[in-house]
């Protein structure tokens, strides 16, 4: 199957820090990939560079054949504008650690107003459509409420709606459940659960929930230092890989 | 005492039309230059950019009645510009001195808000416009409402220079009963601060309200 994500020898630094050093990796559509490895070896960077969040300082990145980051002009490749952007990014959506609510809109407003802005969905529509998305994550007695006034983890779970009813075809969690409180992880690795098992869109979680990511994952991914160390089903790199590294950092982990 | 001190009031409310004229017009005028300049100054234009960091900074760094002069007396004879009445010259000088400051203002409040706001609006694929337009700006309004507050008033306090270019507002009232009436220097000048600050007290109600609703607008 054509790979809908594809990463070309990806580097990133920031100033002098290197933090990817050439990172190969196809994502099939539908595929789940969980990303684990030490804080600083650049997992987040990885989903961050798919989001447009970061550019990076070489290497292409494809989704669904088009090259992100550059586009055609008059028959040379030229870095891309904001429009070429917009066009490509379109069917990817991403879910923060930090939620990132929209504080002074109520949580159906939070959902709807992209649908009515982007989509240039009806009002109506949009409505209908959030509050569909809202129930599915279980929030809807919730609609008229503002961020401020939920929990950790209804925060997230509203962040994914708003995410999810934007259909994107690629998903990108970035340690969702790290700022939340530890009674309050189980409710939003419930949803991601339900979209792994249910959902066709791909999925790519960068976690620390180690136990979480080898359950559902279809592939995980170690990083170190950089770049992809290890890579295949989750027996595969908990159980029969013997990069010393790995070991070290599952040992830490089950500690 | 008492009458002397209302007789007065009743001479001074003649200024009270300019006064109050020149300051709600200037801090209309103001306002839409903070915008304008608070934003353009997080251009992605380097020309639009710098020419309002130097337009901040001229007319942060002199003196409002330096500028007030220099339109008044110096930009017509050197350039042939007509800037119409000394009033409107007045007004163009506070909001232009007062719309420097704010400016400030609303460049640190669209600064402010959280990065994460615009990484949410990217990963929804709003355009930059719109991000600006449903995510930042609302929030960034609110944290700049006590700001205004503040620069509201320094605005109707400001507006007393105008005087000095020959605009028959408080002040110059104040002035000429004291003039006339040489005795009543003291009590004539009270009443001038008297006057400013009841026109002030709507303006500090509404500053603390604006730091009210500040308050609670913002949180992650």
């Amino acid at each position: 199957m054509e790979p809908i994500v594809q990463y070309k020898d990806i580097h990133k630094s920031f100033g002098d820090t290197h933090v990817l050093k050439g990172i190969d990796l196809d994502i099939s559509p539908s595929e789940k990939i969980a990303i684990i490895g030490p804080s600083g070896s650049g997992k987040t960077t990885i989903i961050r560079l798919l989001m447009t969040l970061e550019e990076p300082t070489k290497g292409d990145i494809y989704v669904a054949g088009k090259n992100l980051w550059k586009m055609e002009k008059g028959g040379k490749s030229v870095p891309a504008k904001e429009k070429h952007l917009a066009e490509v990014r379109k069917d990817i959506g991403m879910v923060f650690q930090h939620f990132n609510l929209f504080p002074h809109k109520t949580i159906l407003d939070n959902c709807a107003m992209p649908l009515i802005k982007v989509k240039k969905m009806s009002k109506k529509e949009a409505q209908e459509q959030s509050k569909q998305m809202l129930d599915r994550v279980g929030l809807g007695d919730k609609y008229d409420a503002y961020p401020s006034n939920l929990s950790g983890g209804q925060k997230q779970r509203v962040a994914m709606a708003r995410a999810l009813v934007m259909k994107p075809k690629i998903m990108l969690f970035d340690e969702v459940t790290s700022a939340l409180d530890p009674e309050l992880v189980g409710e939003v690795l419930e949803v991601i659960r339900d979209l792994a098992e249910n959902d066709e869109m791909a999925m790519v979680l960068v976690t620390h929930e180690m136990d979480f990511a080898l359950e559902i994952a279809d592939r995980v991914l170690f990083l170190d230092e950089g770049v992809i160390a290890e890579s295949g089903s989750a027996d595969e790199v908990i159980n029969t890989s013997d990069n010393p590294r790995l070991q070290d950092f599952l040992r830490r982990f089950r500690d | 005492m008492f009458d002397t001190g209302l007789n007065i009031l009743s001479y001074l409310s003649q200024g009270l039309g300019t006064t109050i004229s020149i300051f709600l017009t200037a801090t209309a005028i103001s306002f839409v230059i903070a915008f304008v300049a608070g934003l353009s100054r997080l251009s992605g234009n380097i020309l639009i950019r710098g020419f309002t960091a130097f337009y901040v900074e001229i007319f942060r760094g002199t003196s409002l009645i330096v500028q007030l002069f220099w339109l008044y007396y110096a930009v017509p004879m050197l350039f042939d510009i007509n800037l119409g009445s000394n009033w409107w010259v007045g007004v163009i000088a506070v909001a232009l001195n007062y719309g420097a400051y704010m400016s400030e203002v609303v460049r640190t409040s669209v600064v402010s808000v959280d990065k994460g706001q615009t990484e949410a609006g990217i990963a929804l694929n709003l355009s930059r416009f719109q991000r600006m337009r449903e995510i930042i700006l609302p929030q960034a309004l609110r944290l700049m409402l006590p700001e205004f507050g503040n620069y509201s008033i320094q605005i109707l306090k400001g507006t007393a220079l105008v005087s000095l270019i020959g605009l028959t507002d408080l002040l110059y009232y104040g002035d000429i009963y004291r003039s006339t009436n040489l005795s009543e220097g003291p009590l004539a000048y009270l009443m001038v601060l008297v006057m400013y600050f009841i026109i002030a007290l709507p303006l500090i109600w509404l500053s603390k309200k604006g730091e009210k609703i500040a308050k609670k607008g913002v949180a992650s």
